[in-house]
């Protein structure tokens, strides 16, 4: 059962992320992602993380596509793309460097800890009839008491980053930019 | 196994045909029962606006009338289905689908009937095996709705994309920068249920509240009731947000290049939401499937067992946002939409984080035993502070603005 789950899951996934790179229309591009982003929600509860999966499903889905998607119908990029244009000079080479990069550290992670594929956390709560938010207690006071600092920065920092955006998306025409 | 899918007590001891005999019965009762409301309910609000504007409203096919939505969906079944010429043919195919699926999908986690009182949850024994009356209870819960409607906007959204031309595509402009802000208050008016009542589960929040006292629109008080409210009609685009398909600016918004069953779908999807919203609002809000009971005095159905006085209680509670929905669409003229944005981030989301913290802090203060009246008034002076610092950054931001000469 779990390997059935476990392979769909999987082919939703990698079918999901051959679709963002290879669709040449944008909105096509961003569907396969939100494939993606389903495949690993699935993948969550197959792994008895509900709530990973619901905030998945909420936050990447739900908000995070269906942003990159009202931008692309603003500014009417929805056109196919001519791909034999590069927009940063040494984009193409720097881009097969990191991606060959970063698989070599996924596997080498992989290989390392190849004892521990298949073997399930110990002390997680799981749900049961008497209490179906064993989880999600368990998960929130790991959070909001052990990690609260490392929580709290984390929302420092994204909030640096949306001032930061804001700043910088605005124009002053006092200095002379805009019209 | 259990935990994979739903708490539920019938799935204890592994997959038998019995509970999976119960299980298809449950999905074929809600799927129809959403499809008959869904008939029921377009009926009823024709009939209830045109009574509002001195009409009479549909009254030839059946009685009352009552048959024609099936007789408007026979005649759309029979028109010609047109695909634009500069449509995306995948998409604007699927968009349909992806608006319809997640109408039903959110109707699984209500809480359809079953005894609440006493303490018993809510579950019934059918054929020897202990159950709710509810399709699904995963252990994530209300998420779940959450979830579900914030996918509900991709319908919306690529149905207007796909179709290739303008207006549809100024619709789902609107549709996406819409839904996305209101599901934020949706969802921080929802926070504050889930911090009164301790639970995800909808099953559980029901049981939480055994009496009118404990009703979480009493409980959370009112206010998140009424933030929750507001932007389930803005996620439904529901008048008076229906900027998504205002006939007078965008022909039809999103939905003006389909035609025959698939526009229908759009339209079955529509009022799907509202009946699925306003069950999820009687579950969240006003005790599902409880009955009405002040202090120790039940108001009980005569004849009817419990396990069933709890559907039509239900149906009681959800008849009246109804006719609330469809009150709203008579009465409210459509808003602007730098209006609609500005109620929407100015108003309702800092509303309900203030509302939320203030839910919260009386929440430390009881666990920790501090005086309740003094929490309350420091939390509001603080919650009275940051309003002002609010305001007084809007005053300036608008000043700057009109310094740069930005017309809006």
């Amino acid at each position: 059962m779990e390997l059935f789950v476990f392979v769909v899951a999987a082919l939703m996934v990698l079918g999901g992320a051959l679709g963002v790179i290879t669709r040449s229309n944008p909105v096509h591009a961003a569907l396969s992602l939100v494939l993606t982003l389903f495949g690993i929600a699935v993948m969550f509860v197959s792994q008895n993380a509900q709530f990973l999966a619901a905030v998945q499903v909420i936050v990447y889905a739900g908000a995070i596509v269906v942003l990159f998607l009202f931008v692309i119908m603003l500014l009417g990029v929805d056109e196919s793309e001519d791909i034999n244009v590069e927009p940063i000079t040494g984009q193409r080479p720097l881009a097969l460097v990191i991606g060959v990069g970063v698989m070599g550290i996924i596997i080498a992670a992989v290989v390392a800890s190849k004892d521990m594929i298949g073997h399930r956390g110990d002390g997680i709560d799981t749900p049961t009839l008497e209490s179906a938010d064993a989880n999600i207690r368990q998960l929130a006071r790991h959070i909001f008491s052990n990690n609260v600092f490392a929580f709290e920065l984390t929302s420092v920092l994204l909030l640096v980053a949306v001032i930061g955006t804001v700043l910088m998306a605005r124009r002053v025409k006092s200095t002379g930019a805009g019209k | 196994m259990s935990s994979l899918f739903a708490i539920d007590p019938l799935l204890d001891g592994g997959l038998l045909w019995t509970p999976l005999f119960i299980i298809v019965i449950k999905v074929l009762v809600v799927f129809v029962v959403g499809l008959v409301a869904t008939m029921l309910m377009v009926w009823f609000e024709r009939k209830v606006i045109a009574g509002m504007q001195n009409r009479v409203g549909p009254n030839k096919a059946g009685p009352w009338g009552l048959l024609q939505t099936l007789a408007d969906g026979t005649k759309l079944f029979f028109k010609e289905d047109l695909l634009p010429d500069r449509a995306d043919r995948f998409v604007f195919r699927l968009a349909p689908y992806l608006a319809l699926v997640p109408a039903f999908l959110a109707f699984a986690i209500i809480p359809l009937g079953g005894d609440f009182r006493n303490g018993k949850a809510g579950i019934v024994t059918l054929f020897g095996h202990q159950t709710r009356l509810q399709l699904a209870d995963p252990p994530v819960g209300v998420l779940f709705a959450l979830a579900i409607s914030s996918i509900a906007v991709y319908g919306i959204m690529l149905a207007g994309w796909s179709s290739g031309s303008k207006y549809p595509l100024l619709g789902s402009v609107r549709a996406s920068a819409q839904m996305v802000s209101y599901e934020a208050a949706l969802g921080l008016s929802l926070a504050a249920v889930l911090l009164v009542s301790g639970t995800l589960s909808t099953a559980g929040i029901v049981n939480m509240q055994s009496s009118v006292g404990n009703w979480n629109v009493v409980a959370t008080g009112f206010i998140p009731f009424f933030i929750f409210l507001i932007s389930a009609t803005a996620e439904m685009n529901r008048p008076p947000f229906d900027l998504v398909e205002a006939e007078q600016e965008l022909v039809g918004g999103f939905n003006t290049e389909y035609s025959s069953i698939r526009f229908a779908l759009f339209f079955l999807a529509e009022f799907m939401n509202t009946i699925t919203m306003s069950a999820l609002i009687v579950t969240l809000f006003f005790g599902g499937p409880q009955p009405i009971s002040i202090g120790n005095t039940t108001l009980d159905i005569p004849l009817i067992p419990n396990g069933i006085e709890g559907t039509v209680w239900l149906i009681l509670k959800v008849l009246v946002f109804l006719y609330i929905y469809v009150w709203f669409r008579a009465t409210l003229p459509r808003f602007r939409y730098d209006q609609l944005m500005d109620l929407g981030w100015r108003v309702l989301i800092p509303a309900s984080l203030g509302w939320f913290m203030l839910l919260a802090a009386q929440r430390v203060g009881r666990d920790a035993g501090w005086d309740q009246i003094v929490v309350t008034l420091v939390t509001a002076v603080v919650l009275i502070l940051g309003y002002v610092l609010l305001q007084l950054a809007h005053r300036v931001s608008r000043a700057n603005r009109e310094k740069d000469g930005a017309s809006f």
